[in-house]
């Protein structure tokens, strides 16, 4: 890719005609923020090119390609230490806030009913985040990777609704593996049904049912035979897992290499089964039980000799770790207004120590959570190997966030264990945050 | 978006690494078991820092405080706050106890820095300063002092007794915190710079200390000392609406100095536990921290906390370095350091067992040392308090 790193993103739009461009994105919040209406008119519509080549129960076969695939160079920064966003993102990250809004309004309902509605999801399709996160090679918007942009999106929708957030973010996740794995012909048949007026739905299945449960041991097993991989296992507590078209799914080579590979929800030998767990209820959560499911080898996620798993792993992990800081500052924020305004013994209970020295624990730590995830964001958007920042965030995170969230209960006493109160849903959804690796990936 | 340290720090930074390793560990042991007996090693170290801080971006220790650099073509400053953290983290990595006695970087430096005139920093440029805002009867509730300062002609007359004062009898200086009027509370305390061998001035007492006993702390009592008016740092107006905000200012800038101490303190202890691990442990940074033995998930735990307390400070000096307030950053950077510090240092002693125990390792040394870190320059729970009345928008009559 180009590397004009000065010039905003709009300002880097090829105005040639080749270009494509929906009418939709357009109206976009964000990009009605980022003036792109502006440049409307010079850009011609174009349609995407052929399908998924998909026999139906057969699973994906991709055509092999002379071509390389497209990816985003490495963003190599000025040699200063440097926690401002840059205005593209201070401006996505309003936006997402707006729409976070909407789905911290509607989180209770959800979490209740178990869905999300039509409406959230309209309205999470009309922000058009594909195209902040596709190179325009491959019809996006963006010209440099931008991990950072991808973590302020997930943070900020965690704000509004983690449970949500999780199901929402799934496809964009997958586009964020497209783009950084997959060969020439997944990326040209797969990303462009993202930008289709009726989307594609995917999600990344990694979890699995066993206790002490580690994603590089798996159970799930891929073996060979001729052409195809045969695939055995369950994947579990996987994102509105009924509605999407695919999965990449994770499994252990007999060689003991772990690889993702791309399995149809309609193909032979998959079963999905309503799952349900102690929180993330509004992701509609579903396990995929795999019995002897045959994928071509074009399927597997990444060109030949597949992905650097260690690195997939991790990037799901800092994933979670943006959902962990958003829903920190949730239940953070909260408490703070909750306990300014709760009075007993004759004040707000915010002038006892006891309370006070609570709520300035959960700030230090959500500070250390956050620039701990922000520095292996920054690390991997640089192209340098931030596999020890992203542990160690990850492991910050996991103890922090679930802290946060119970003692986000404890500060509200008896009205944090009732649902007329936003923190029991917090606490379940936090203890998500150090075992979830499915869905959300940077 | 960028948290690596810049290259142009890397020189310097690794001078002081040099010097923490070669000058400070070799005699790290000797100080602790010689209390009050002054580190000589360290005048040859205060010669070449002279140098080092001619050349570079900032000085080691608190010296040049609110001093920064510009940085050609960028709006973004890292200048010296952030120097100085990086400095003192490698500094104290040697020894924390003999970096508070390198002559010259006392914190009473950093305040001249940050509340100083340009006429005083001219004139104190070259002075050792220690700071004296303890008293015996009052600590965190440094509004409480109640040494006074009382106008003469173009003198102040000080009077009452300072204790805890770190180099306070090697030191040149002192920057002593008295009231110019009790009965108005925190507006009227105002800080003064008390040079060595004023009349009425008097090192009366030494501390012994659970730990930097390689640094002296001193307690100081001010007898009709006669100090010349231009000696009050700051403005000499008592403004009641500023309040306390003059004096309490320096904090936001030795706060981040401070968590650089225990960052610094953090990084020995860690390092030397995993070397006397090595066999036990792979620290792969891989498996999932259930899976692995338990003394390695303490080990990445405390790692975490080191990596986050080093950032922070690394954040709130690079918010002072770019002139956006920073005393909640600040106050975080510091709670979290210290507390981490203290108990990663305690945790490393247990995973080591009688070895870390011992005085064959300088492990339960840095357990002592850290300890301190949690209490100057305002306690933890100082810490919090501020942390809390910023988040709760509550006073301090509120919020006690």
């Amino acid at each position: 890719m180009k590397n004009e790193s000065k010039k905003s993103f709009w300002q880097k739009l090829p105005l040639d005609d080749y270009f494509v461009f929906y009418n939709k994105v357009l109206d976009a919040p964000i990009a009605q923020r980022l003036k792109l209406r502006e440049l409307s008119e010079k850009f011609i519509y174009q349609g995407t090119k052929n399908g998924i080549k998909a026999g139906k129960s057969l699973g994906k076969i991709f055509q092999s390609s002379a071509k390389s695939p497209d990816r985003f160079s490495n963003k190599i920064p000025d040699d200063f230490f440097d926690l401002n966003y840059t205005d593209d993102q201070t401006l996505i990250q309003e936006s997402v806030k707006e729409f976070a809004v909407a789905l911290r309004a509607a989180a209770q309902e959800q979490d209740e009913k178990k869905e999300i509605s039509d409406e959230i999801w309209n309205a999470y399709n009309d922000l058009q985040l594909a195209y902040l996160q596709t190179p325009e090679a491959l019809g996006g918007l963006s010209n440099e990777k931008s991990i950072t942009t991808q973590m302020l999106i997930l943070e900020t929708l965690a704000y509004g609704d983690l449970g949500q957030a999780y199901s929402l973010y799934s496809s964009n996740a997958v586009i964020n593996a497209l783009v950084e794995y997959g060969s020439e012909a997944q990326q040209t048949e797969l990303i462009p049904e993202y930008f289709k007026e009726e989307k594609l739905y995917a999600g990344i299945a990694i979890n699995e049912l066993q206790p002490l449960f580690n994603p590089y041991q798996l159970t799930t097993t891929a073996i060979i035979e001729d052409e195809h991989f045969i695939l055995n296992g369950t994947k579990t507590l996987i994102p509105f897992g009924k509605k999407c078209q695919y999965f990449l799914i994770a499994a252990q080579l007999e060689n003991g290499d772990n690889q993702l590979f791309m399995v149809d929800a309609d193909q032979d030998g998959v079963t999905i089964t309503d799952s349900e767990a102690m929180g993330l209820k509004s992701a509609q959560l579903s396990d995929i039980i795999l019995n002897n499911v045959r994928v071509h080898k074009s399927a597997q996620l990444g060109e030949a000799g597949g992905i650097d798993y260690h690195r997939f792993i991790q990037m799901a992990k800092l994933g979670w770790c943006a959902l962990a800081v958003g829903a920190c500052q949730a239940v953070l924020d909260y408490v703070i207004s909750y306990a300014n305004d709760r009075v007993a013994f004759g004040e707000p209970i915010s002038n006892r120590q006891a309370v006070a020295f609570m709520i300035a624990d959960m700030k230090i730590e959500l500070d250390a959570m956050r620039i701990l995830t922000q520095r292996a964001v920054a690390q991997a958007e640089q192209g340098i190997d931030f596999m020890r920042a992203a542990y160690l965030a990850h492991v910050c995170c996991s103890d922090k966030s679930m802290q946060i969230g119970s003692n986000g209960v404890q500060l509200l006493g008896g009205h944090g264990y009732i649902k007329d109160f936003p923190v029991e849903r917090w606490y379940r959804d936090l203890r998500a945050v150090s075992i979830m690796y499915n869905s959300i990936h940077l | 978006m960028n948290l690596e340290i810049p290259k142009k720090f890397n020189g310097v930074a690794q001078m002081a690494t040099i010097a923490a390793k070669n000058i400070f560990r070799p005699i790290s042991r000797k100080y602790d078991l010689e209390e009050h007996a002054y580190p000589k090693e360290l005048d040859l170290l205060a010669a070449g820092l002279n140098g080092l801080n001619d050349g570079s971006e900032g000085a080691i220790g608190g010296a040049s405080g609110k001093s920064d650099t510009n940085d050609a073509n960028s709006s973004v400053k890292n200048g010296g706050n952030m120097a100085n953290c990086i400095n003192i983290q490698a500094m104290c990595y040697g020894d924390v106890g003999l970096l508070l006695s390198i002559p010259r970087q006392g914190l009473g430096n950093a305040a001249i820095s940050a509340v100083a005139n340009k006429e005083q920093k001219e004139r104190f440029a070259e002075v050792w300063a220690a700071m004296a805002i303890t008293e015996p009867n009052c600590g965190s509730d440094s509004s409480a002092i109640t040494t006074t300062a009382r106008k003469e002609g173009d003198e102040y007359v000080l009077n009452g007794e300072k204790i805890f004062v770190t180099a306070g009898e090697r030191c040149n200086a002192v920057v002593v915190w008295a009231t110019l009027d009790k009965s108005i509370g925190k507006a009227a305390i105002k800080s003064f710079v008390v040079e060595k061998g004023t009349p009425g001035m008097e090192v009366v007492r030494l501390e012994k200390k659970l730990g930097i006993k390689a640094s002296d702390t001193a307690a100081i009592v001010f007898t009709e000392c006669r100090v010349p008016a231009a000696n009050l740092l700051g403005s000499p107006d008592i403004d009641v609406k500023k309040g306390f905000g003059g004096v309490m200012e320096t904090f936001d800038n030795t706060r981040p100095f401070v968590a650089s101490m225990a960052n610094g303190v953090a990084e020995a202890t860690l390092e030397r536990t995993k070397e006397l691990l090595k066999n036990e442990i792979s620290l792969d940074y891989k498996t999932p921290i259930n899976n692995v033995r338990a003394a390695e998930a303490e080990l990445y735990r405390m790692e975490a906390d080191y990596e986050a307390a080093r950032l922070l400070t690394l954040k709130a000096a690079w918010m002072a370095d770019n002139r956006i307030p920073n005393t909640l950053e600040a106050s975080v950077c510091k709670a979290k350091a210290a507390r981490t510090t203290n108990a990663s240092a305690l945790k490393c002693i247990e995973l080591c067992g009688a070895l870390g125990y011992s005085y064959k390792e300088l492990i339960e040394k840095w357990a002592r040392d850290s300890k301190i870190l949690d209490i100057f320059e305002g306690t933890q729970q100082i810490q919090q308090l501020i942390i809390a009345r910023r988040l709760l928008n509550k006073t301090s009559s509120e919020l006690k």
